[in-house]
């Protein structure tokens, strides 16, 4: 699926006994994710999806273990130091920024763009579909486009590591399937290692090549995305999905179009 | 793999990320604790002669004094507050009717009209040879004696500051976002349960900092109390302070009482903020204008009485001082390069206040709020209390007592005349500085909620954040929090009375000279201007603020 | 933006203060209504740097007690000359301070009482009085007695005596006449009294508004509205007893007395080019000798038949004690 890896761009992300609480339970994280790849993390609501990405991010510290992106230890480093590019399912952009300078921000976060940053924007432009919309602002596109800007930037941050918190949950069937496709192109052109969180089992099965699957706070198991759809999963992860059979019927319907 | 490492080159440094916002903030604080700070130290010094006077103004009479301050402001404060936070309802609840920006626009003056203006204004209203005499004295069934008394004090303190709180909490309520209310009348959410379950959390939230804003200004009363208030059974604190200071000239104890006004203040604001909770927004981004559904009728129309209401309530007196005023030799008047003189002065002096109040109070804001994110969860730090409502006790410090204090410290520095200007510009900033940081608060936290992630992520921060990021979703607050103190800084007369002098003329101290002058009329004249040019500024701060994207 | 603002400003504040030129420079504090243009200071200022070829600075601040404390505040360094405007209720506070100096002998002054206070030299003078709108009132109050068992329907504003000198006055006026009975006059007093104001001028504001029909004002207010605005309606009642003087005087400072412009100043100050503007731009009686007769609507008002003071050294030493009984009576 993903020949990025030839590409050899993307880097190793690596939780080590990583501990973290919101004063509740607590969730450990202990698992590598593989340089180059698109790794699907799942689980069930309160399993700790978002929060193994914001501490990946560094939106969150942990209170032991460590973060190790590209064999670094970077647990000390903000968000904006870590060598990370992250999607949000909503707030991406800035308001009353328009998409040119949205994806500027990428660039420099002042704003301030040589030539060879307006090439780049351009280009990214071009290459997630919004050429010629440089000039509209966020209220005047749609959901989908909007995350195109997101990825827009993505393109022009250039970093080893994309994070991808349910970027298109809310957006429909086909244009989620586009989005995703969007995505397996610029991994395979750039080769970044890709974490993405789902709720669609059936987003992973299009373009992921592993799965992390989380349960009560905790990695419950790791694999091929291969390995787990064929049933080769735990029982939680089964059970998570649902019938076999019936994900095969709706990805096959997923896959038509009118 | 050390492949990722090369991209660290571009990125921010760790230090300088929330930081920045706390020093900005620390900075700010130390400037206020300075000029308060060095107020103290200068009347300490000059009354360290003589402690006694400190120890005997702790008598009997003091506590009468104490509890009727305090019976006084807590009165004024629920008075002003309760019925603002329905008026602000009402006006949120209709984001465009014909004249609304009018209303909010006047609910800004009254702060900038002296305490004089206001009581004869109201007086000629509701006095004893006022307006409604006549028909008060029929429905009475015998003189109508005035509102001379407790009464008189509660009207003017409500005139002051129900515009103020309504203002404040409209600010507030402008950050629920959008989608809140799309939920809201998908469900087909009535008028109450829609108050009780959208408005009042944010509401709540904002309460113990209006309230203690407005019990800050009402215990602080000065001219209104003496002049309404019917005799000496009405004083507060502050006619001792200011007795002390000017007619004892007793240092030592006129710091004992300013000292017993703060604490007496930290109480009240103290049992203010247990009753607030701590309302953390939606972090939704609404890019579509918001747009409510239609309001039923019969709320309409109850909202249509209690907006008309407030605003006959806060316009009577100002057109009472417009008629006296029109009454005077405006052609003249206008004409005198005294009072163009004046007027620039004031002009100039008000928006530098206010330009210094508004870096100080977003310096504060941002430093709460990076505190606060910091922080997470647990106990709040004292630096964050410091920031929040602790900025605000600046007002419970008369200005006569800066002055003064600053004065003592300064006279053998050198010509205390010539900085004048700083002292006025100085003080009325940090003055004004609670009010601006009100009105700011609320939008910022809303902003920061949505925008923080975002520019963590890609390292947008210090200048760049505050240019790109911050200012245009906080033009609008920032607007209103400057049309505040400006209107506060021209209708100040405590500053200016002890610094001013021939060079360093205001509207107000005009207006108070042509009053010690015979001159009625004139005066009138005057504070019609005064409130012209307060309105003409507030305009011009409005328009400056309006969005020209619909930031919501 | 704000720097430019601020030079601005600092220059007018710089320009206005005046440069100090070859001229010598007298400077002279005073309150805010003797500088103001409709009051006698330009007319002063003209004359005395005509008489002496200098410069005349002056520095106003709000009124006589803010006056004293500026000079107190500023300290042996004051930057004053001369400090003119104080009443004889301030006199002995200003002496205790140290910072004024005689001026030496001053004969021509003409006081109800005379004068012999050798720091302070009086320029004007004027009387206490209840004013009143005669279209509101028909039967003014002939003594201070009338006023105080008076019906309670006629109200009077008043003035705080902690925080105004017209409001002392009143105070130090009952006292005079009623001694140790004023405690009782002063609760008699109390339900006629409308409100008690911090100054004089809300208290005058209230009063041409209509809120009460009397006053507690000068003997000379009813010359303002007579000369200025033409009418006859305000005027102040005579009192059997005898009313209150208040002198304003005038005195050196220790840095002053350096100064060879201050003492001739003070001789200036009692001289017919300085006295002659005092009627119509002070409002007050001339304590000097003038060239000028008085403006015949000065004819008009209402002369004491008793000059009623206390000495700066009794105000002095029983004012706390007096604002205190005061404050007793009137705060229940």
């Amino acid at each position: 699926m993903s020949d990025g890896a030839m590409r050899g761009k993307g880097v190793p992300v690596r939780l080590d006994k990583v501990s973290f609480s919101y004063g509740e339970a607590p969730l450990t994280f202990d698992v590598a994710f593989a340089a180059a790849e698109i790794t699907a993390i799942m689980g069930p609501s309160g399993s700790g999806k978002s929060t193994l990405l914001n501490l990946v991010a560094g939106f969150e510290t942990p209170q032991s273990g460590r973060v190790l992106i590209g064999g670094a230890d970077v647990g000390a480093a903000p968000p904006a130091a870590r060598p990370v590019s992250m999607v949000f399912q909503e707030n991406n952009l800035f308001a009353h920024l328009s998409v040119e300078q949205n994806v500027g921000l990428g660039r420099s976060p002042s704003l301030r763009l040589t030539e060879a940053d307006r090439t780049a924007i351009a280009e990214a432009l071009e290459r997630t579909g919004l050429g010629g919309k440089d000039k509209r602002l966020p209220r005047e596109l749609s959901g989908g486009e909007r995350q195109r800007v997101a990825l827009a930037r993505v393109l022009v941050r250039d970093r080893p590591v994309l994070l991808l918190d349910e970027p298109f949950a809310s957006l429909g069937p086909a244009l989620r399937d586009d989005m995703l496709d969007l995505v397996a192109g610029v991994h395979a052109e750039r080769g970044m290692t890709v974490l993405f969180v789902t709720h669609q089992p059936q987003d992973a099965r299009r373009i992921g090549r592993n799965v992390v699957f989380l349960d009560n706070g905790a990695v419950a198991a790791t694999g091929s995305a291969d390995d787990f759809f064929v049933g080769a999963g735990p029982e939680a992860f089964r059970r998570y999905v649902g019938a076999g059979a019936g994900n095969a019927v709706s990805r096959d319907i997923a896959r038509k179009r009118t | 793999m050390a492949g990722g490492d090369e991209q660290i080159g571009r990125v921010v440094t760790p230090a300088q990320t929330t930081d920045s916002r706390v020093s900005a903030g620390i900075i700010a604080l130390a400037a206020i604790t300075l000029l308060i700070g060095g107020a103290f130290a200068g009347l300490l010094v000059e009354g360290a002669h003589d402690f006694s006077g400190a120890w005997a103004a702790f008598d009997p009479y003091l506590l009468r004094v104490v509890r009727f301050t305090l019976w006084q402001a807590v009165l004024s404060t629920l008075l002003s507050v309760i019925p603002a936070l329905f008026v602000a309802r009402a006006l949120s609840r209709h984001p465009r009717f014909f004249g609304r920006a009018f209303i909010l626009q006047l609910f800004a003056v009254p702060l900038a009209l002296p305490a004089i203006v206001a009581a004869l204004g109201i007086l000629a209203l509701y006095g004893r040879a006022g307006y409604f005499a006549g028909l008060f004295s029929a429905v009475g069934g015998q003189g109508w004696p005035g509102i001379y008394g407790l009464s008189g004090i509660l009207v003017a303190h409500v005139f002051f500051n129900l515009p103020l709180a309504t203002r404040l909490f409209l600010e507030a309520l402008q950050t629920i976002p959008a989608d809140q209310w799309r939920l809201a009348s998908q469900l087909g959410m009535a008028a109450r349960p829609a108050f009780r379950l959208i408005e009042w959390p944010t509401l709540r939230a904002a309460l113990p900092g209006v309230a203690g804003l407005v019990f800050m200004l009402c215990i602080t009363s000065f001219t209104i109390v003496l002049t309404l208030g019917g005799g000496p059974a009405a004083t507060t604190l502050e006619v001792g302070i200011y007795q002390a200071l000017r007619f004892d000239f007793d240092p030592a104890r006129a710091v004992a009482l300013t000292l017993l006004q703060i604490a007496l203040t930290f109480i009240v604001v103290l049992a203010l903020t247990r009753l607030g909770a701590n309302v953390v927004g939606d972090t939704n981004l609404p890019v579509a204008p918001r747009r409510y559904l239609s309001v039923d009728t019969t709320e309409a129309s109850l909202n249509a009485v209690l907006i008309v209401l407030a605003l006959l309530f806060v316009i009577g007196p100002m057109a009472a001082t417009v008629s006296a005023g029109l009454g005077a030799d405006l052609g003249r008047l206008a004409g005198e390069a005294a009072v163009r003189q004046a007027t620039l002065t004031s002009a100039v002096l008000a928006f530098l206040s206010a330009l210094l109040s508004v870096m100080l109070s977003l310096a504060l804001t941002m430093a709460r709020r990076a505190l606060a994110l910091r922080r997470r969860a647990g106990r709040r730090t004292l630096l964050e209390h410091a920031t929040d409502t602790g900025a605000g006790f600046v007002l419970v410090v008369p200005p006569i007592v800066i002055g003064a204090g600053w004065f003592l410290l300064l006279r053998h520095a050198g010509d205390v005349f010539a900085i004048a200007p700083v002292m006025v510009v100085t003080v009325n900033s940090v003055m004004a500085m609670p009010f601006a940081l009100r009105a700011v608060r609320p939008a910022y936290d809303a902003a920061s909620e949505r925008h923080e992630r975002l520019c963590a992520q890609l390292g947008i921060s210090g200048w760049a954040r505050l240019r790109l990021v911050d200012w245009p979703s906080l033009r609008r607050p920032l607007a209103t929090a400057f049309a505040f103190a400006m209107a506060l800084s021209l209708g100040d007369l405590g500053v200016i009375a002890l610094f001013g002098s021939d060079s360093v003329q205001t509207l107000p101290y005009l207006l108070l000279a042509r009053m010690g002058s015979y001159r009625t009329q004139d005066a009138a004249g005057l504070a019609l201007l005064l409130g012209l040019v307060c309105l003409a500024l507030v305009l011009a701060a409005d328009w400056l603020g309006s969005d020209k994207v619909r930031n919501v | 933006m704000r720097t430019l603002l601020y030079a601005l400003v600092s220059t007018m504040v710089v320009a206005l203060s005046g440069p100090a030129l070859a001229k010598d420079k007298l400077t002279v504090y005073t309150y805010e209504s003797f500088t103001a243009d409709w009051g006698p200071g330009p007319v002063v200022k003209k004359e005395f740097e005509a008489e002496c070829g200098c410069d005349v600075e002056f520095v106003s601040v709000a009124d006589g007690v803010a006056l004293l404390n500026r000079v107190k505040l500023e300290g042996a360094s004051t930057k004053a000359d001369i400090v003119l405007g104080l009443d004889t209720n301030l006199t002995a506070d200003a002496k205790a301070s140290g910072l004024f100096a005689p001026h030496g002998a001053v004969s021509d002054v003409n006081v109800p009482g005379g004068w012999s206070d050798d720091t302070f030299v009086p320029f004007d003078y004027g009387y206490f009085a209840v004013v009143y709108d005669t279209e509101k009132l028909k039967t003014p109050p002939k003594s201070l007695k009338d006023l105080v068992e008076g019906s309670a329907d006629d109200k009077i504003v008043i003035q705080d005596p902690r925080t105004s000198t017209p409001g002392l006055g009143l105070l130090l006026w009952v006292k005079s006449v009623y001694g140790d009975k004023a405690p009782e006059a002063w609760a008699k007093l109390k339900t006629k009294v409308l409100t008690v104001t911090p100054g004089w001028s809300e208290a005058y504001g209230l009063f041409t508004k209509g809120e009460a029909p009397m006053v507690l004002s000068y003997t000379t207010s009813p010359a303002y509205h007579m000369v200025a605005e033409n009418t006859q309606r305000y005027q102040a009642a005579s009192f059997e007893e005898g009313e209150y003087l208040q002198i304003e005087v005038a005195g050196i400072t220790t840095n002053g007395a350096k100064n060879p412009l201050a003492a001739k100043f003070i001789a200036f100050m009692t001289g017919p080019k300085f006295q002659d503007a005092i009627p119509e731009t002070n409002w007050m009686f001339p304590a000097g000798k003038t060239d000028k007769p008085l403006n015949p609507a000065f004819d008009k008002l209402v002369k004491p038949t008793k000059t009623l003071l206390f000495s700066p050294e009794e105000v002095a030493a029983n004012r706390k004690a007096w604002v205190d009984e005061w404050l007793a009576v009137m705060s229940k």
